[in-house]
């Protein structure tokens, strides 16, 4: 801890924008696909043209709910858009279709793990407002000539979730934003994609001495676009304004922005440059009256939640908390790694450390290979759960080594074929013939004899050379166990 | 030619008159009086008589799509339409072409009407005269120093000076029912929500309903019948069924109670206006309408109210028009040079009044001393309402409290805001309410009755329009243009 901290209490509270993954946008009918060519997926509604209306997309609404209720929120009875207004030539109509006084749901909660166990952070409000466009400088923003706008992510919904300041850390921020993540992913509302800009937070942040009463000036802070982000930029700041305070100076009221390739905060604009938003109530849409029956029809739908499924796949599975904490980063991840599990179930030979064996090959080789751990990512993964089990099977039964196995994976990876068929034809089962290796650890000996005389005189190490030497003529297949009490046999014959 | 829509059609199924004879008129007719009127802003021929020649097909196959096929119709330019220039009366939309049809637009297209062109208004609906037009300003067929009323004037005038034998235009705070007034038409607000928004260029949101003008009351029960009725596109479109607002016309208002309230006969009115329509209420009695003193005290506190709501709505709406992506730009150096000048160049000084009027309501710490007390009267005028309902039918008052002005006589904005102290209040309260002709004034100027109904009762509005106007001969007056 360092000497700021320790002087200090900080407090933080997160705000956080996640794109729903509905199909079309907030208020109008037009395709929500990431990447598309600039400006093709507009219409007049998305675009803001004169006379055109906002129609509120449904399937955003019941993600509201859904998160809401995951997030043990009170979704209102009556909820009402209402407009904010400022001027930047991203946003078509110069003001966003948002929620203010009345928002979607309130008063709920996200449980997060913390060194020595689990912390509830509140959740204060959730509510529905529509994105705005993207602006394309030509070279920077200081020295374009123009400034180009897209306007196909204008009209996204988006949702935003406003923590209470219920954070003592930078590190617990970073904690709730992955939990955070984990949760809407597990929700099937947001990919979760935080390149892609599909979640994006800002952060309020104050401190105060320790044992102090009154919650110190607050800070916030923009532009955290990833969970080392968030970390870091908090760090910062924590530490930025402690060195203040040390100083004798005040905190200033303001927004910052954090510049992530230069490693600090700057200032954006003070309180008294502060937007005057005007919000009121949005005419053009009548207040949304949520039906009870709907609620409870999308609480009887929830799925389970990471931090559930993760004490069941602690209790019931035996695994290791990290390896559960790294599979519920993706519901897809979990979901392949369930399949896989039943696969073995139903195949023979199952070693009982199955899911521990599973969740390797998963974490270190099937991540490392697939583009990501999203859903498109995991559901077109060329090695179907099915497969990874078969190749899991060829190991215990010592067909193949794990050495060569991590091979045959690759090999399965280029060409989606399953474990078996591709050691068959590559003729890589293993050698356990004991006369067949014995002819050739006799030949590797024969062509050997410094490092039989190093071993006899005490070098243990060359026992290893010699191992490797008989792998490298076998490529790889000899069973590495028999070849090492072979050997141990032979030289200790003579 | 220019005779109520229902006239055409049954001349067009005798075979007596054609869709491209009467098109081909009306264009005549507006070649020829229009320079001196302004009614229009665009007049769209080509695709007017190509509209006509499909309907005259429909007709001669004995396939027509309904009472509008082949109705020549004139469309206030704040209605969208796909390709044809939609410019509210300003410079900032001077060139700007939607590329698509309002919904009222789709309807009529559908219903086979042959829109002429698009009609003059104060600059994005701010008005009540049309002198306020980027363009031109449009005068009153029956007297050309005179305003048409507005802001749907050229719409109003158009009808009146046979230009178009019906109009649409919208109506926020009386802007269809005090020109339909001042230019001796009927014109009808619906009950917000019946007609669709959607592709009407906003001035209020929560005020403006799209409406017609009719050179009588059957047509207005057509032209209205053609359009309402829920859209999707438009959230606060009502879902209810669509009456046939023609076929209960001639119901009567025998059995009916009227409401005629105290506040709407106020000291400054002009004479003529309070005898013509006082008379008008005595031929309602006559036609066994019972009458009933009914109090509307809210009414001296809407003006205020909606000089409150309308510009800040009207601030919010026309932020959208910064010179980035359609409309006027005027170039800076950088972005906010550009919106600036933009923004300076494009409005004129009402539009620019307003919109500082509706930010400095809307700002934080004046919110609620403005915007919310504004909210609090609107529940009043309309809890107001209910309660008189409760007790009568149908509320009848003057439309306006005097007629038609002189063109630069009203140039106080104040003076011009108090044309519209007796339609406000049903704008506010969302409810249906018509002007129908019922006199003139000594100078010759006609004056408007103006009848008050409950929410989405627009038939039993127009039924004792019709009986009224069927019981009088004014609208055999007809002014001369040329």
């Amino acid at each position: 801890m360092s000497a700021a901290a320790s002087r200090y209490e900080t407090v933080i509270g997160l705000e956080v924008h996640a794109q729903l993954s509905t199909r079309s946008k907030m208020f109008c009918g037009c395709p929500t696909t990431f990447g598309a060519p600039p400006n093709t997926q507009t219409c007049p509604v998305c675009l803001g043209m004169p006379g055109v209306l906002p129609v509120v997309n449904r399937r955003a609404v019941e993600f509201g709910i859904r998160t809401a209720l995951a997030f043990s929120c009170r979704v209102n009875e009556a909820c009402r858009f209402a407009r904010k207004h400022y001027y930047y030539p991203d946003m078509p109509k110069n003001y966003q279709i948002s929620q203010y006084e009345e928002p979607l749901a309130e008063d709920g909660f996200l449980e997060i793990d913390v060194e020595g166990g689990a912390r509830s952070i509140g959740i204060q409000r959730l509510h529905l407002e529509e994105d705005v466009g993207k602006l394309l400088h030509e070279g920077t923003l200081e020295t374009a000539q123009a400034s180009l706008v897209d306007f196909n992510r204008s009209g996204v919904a988006l949702m935003e979730t406003v923590s209470r300041p219920d954070l003592s850390s930078p590190a617990e921020a970073a904690s709730y934003l992955r939990a955070f993540r984990s949760v809407l992913i597990f929700l099937g509302v947001c990919d979760g994609n935080m390149e892609e800009g599909s979640l994006r937070c800002d952060a309020n942040v104050s401190i105060r001495p320790r044992g102090s009463a009154p919650l110190g000036t607050k800070v916030e802070i923009k532009n955290l676009n990833s969970f080392r982000n968030v970390q870091r930029a908090l760090e910062f700041e924590v530490r930025r304004q402690a060195q203040a305070l040390d100083a004798g100076e005040r905190i200033v009221q303001e927004t910052r922005l954090w510049e992530a390739d230069r490693g600090y905060t700057r200032s954006m604009r003070t309180k008294e440059f502060a937007h005057d938003y005007r919000y009121f109530p949005e005419p053009d849409l009548v207040p949304l009256q949520i039906d009870r029956r709907w609620v409870e029809e999308i609480r009887a739908e929830l799925p389970e939640l990471p931090r559930a499924w993760r004490r069941r796949a602690v209790a019931q599975y035996g695994l290791p908390p990290y390896d559960a904490e790294v599979l519920t980063q993706s519901r897809a991840l979990v979901d392949y790694y369930e399949a896989a599990l039943r696969e073995s179930s139903q195949a023979s030979g199952a070693g009982t450390d199955r899911p521990k064996v599973l969740s390797n090959w998963i974490m270190s080789e099937l991540l490392r290979v697939l583009p990501g751990d999203d859903e498109r990512a995991i559901k077109s993964s060329p090695i179907p759960p099915r497969h990874l089990v078969g190749l899991l099977q060829l190991i215990e039964n010592s067909t193949i080594s794990g050495k060569i196995a991590k091979d045959v994976f690759q090999k399965m990876f280029d060409t989606g074929q399953d474990a078996r068929t591709i050691v068959e034809r590559e003729g890589l089962t293993q050698v356990a013939d004991e006369g067949a290796l014995g002819r050739v650890i006799d030949s590797v000996m024969a062509a050997n004899p410094k490092a039989i005389e190093d071993y006899r005189r005490g070098k243990k190490e060359a026992k290893g050379a010699l191992i490797g030497q008989v792998m490298k003529e076998t490529r790889g297949k000899a069973n590495p166990a028999l070849v090492n009490r072979l050997l141990e046999d032979k030289l200790s014959q003579t | 030619m220019h005779r109520p829509i229902h006239e055409l059609s049954a001349a067009y199924r005798r075979g007596d008159l054609t869709p491209v004879a009467v098109a081909e008129d009306y264009l005549a007719r507006i070649g020829a009086f229009d320079g001196k009127v302004g009614a229009y802003l665009t007049v769209v021929r080509e695709q007017a008589l190509a509209a006509a020649r499909e309907s005259e097909l429909r007709w001669r196959a004995g396939s027509p799509r309904g009472p509008l096929d082949g109705a020549p119709i004139a469309l206030k330019d704040v209605l969208c339409t796909a390709g044809v220039r939609t410019t509210a009366g300003s410079r900032m939309l001077e060139r700007f072409v939607p590329p698509y049809d309002a919904t009222i637009v789709e309807r009529l297209r559908a219903a086979g009407a042959v829109v002429l062109g698009k009609t003059n208004l104060d600059e994005f609906a701010m008005g009540s005269s049309t002198e306020h037009s980027a363009f031109h300003p449009t005068r009153n067929p029956w007297d050309l120093a005179r305003v048409p009323g507005g802001s749907s004037g050229g719409s109003a005038a158009a009808v009146a000076g046979g230009l178009a034998a019906g109009a649409y235009g919208s109506d926020t705070g009386g802007s269809i029912r005090q020109p339909a007034a001042f230019c001796g038409v009927v014109g009808l607000k619906p009950t917000y929500g019946r007609v669709s928004r959607y592709g009407l260029i906003a001035l209020a949101s929560s005020l403006d309903q799209i409406g017609p003008f009719a050179q009588d009351v059957a047509d207005t029960a057509l032209l209205l019948g053609v359009v309402a009725g829920h859209d999707r596109r438009d959230a606060t479109s009502i879902q209810a069924p669509v009456p046939d607002y023609a076929a209960e016309l001639t119901k009567g208002v025998a059995g009916l109670t009227l409401g005629l309230p105290d506040e709407y006969f106020i000291d400054g009115m002009d004479p003529d206006v309070e005898r013509a329509v006082r008379q008008a209420i005595e031929v309602l009695q006559g036609l066994g309408a019972r009458i009933e003193r009914v109090s509307l005290p809210t009414t001296r506190h809407s003006l205020a109210a909606y000089y409150v709501i309308l510009p800040a709505e009207a601030s919010s709406n026309l932020a959208r028009y910064d010179g980035v992506k359609f409309g006027l730009r005027v170039p800076g150096r950088d972005l906010v040079e550009m919106q600036s000048r933009t923004r300076a160049a494009g409005f004129g000084a009402e539009v620019k009044r307003r919109i500082m009027l509706g930010t400095y309501a809307l700002s934080a710490g004046y919110y609620d001393a403005y915007y919310g007390k504004a909210q609090s009267v609107r529940t009043l005028v309309r809890r107001e309402f209910a309660a008189a309902f409760a007790r009568v039918d149908l509320i009848v008052a003057p439309t306006t409290p005097n007629v038609a002005f002189k063109h630069g006589e009203k140039e106080d904005p104040l003076s011009m805001y108090l044309n519209d102290v007796f339609t406000i209040p049903g704008n506010l309260a969302g409810i249906p309410g018509v002007s129908v002709p019922c006199g003139f004034s000594a100078a010759g100027l006609p004056i408007g009755l103006q009848v008050l109904g409950r929410p989405l009762d627009e038939a039993r509005v127009l039924r004792a329009a019709y009986a009224y106007e069927q019981a009088t001969t004014w609208r055999s007056r007809r002014p001369e243009l040329a």
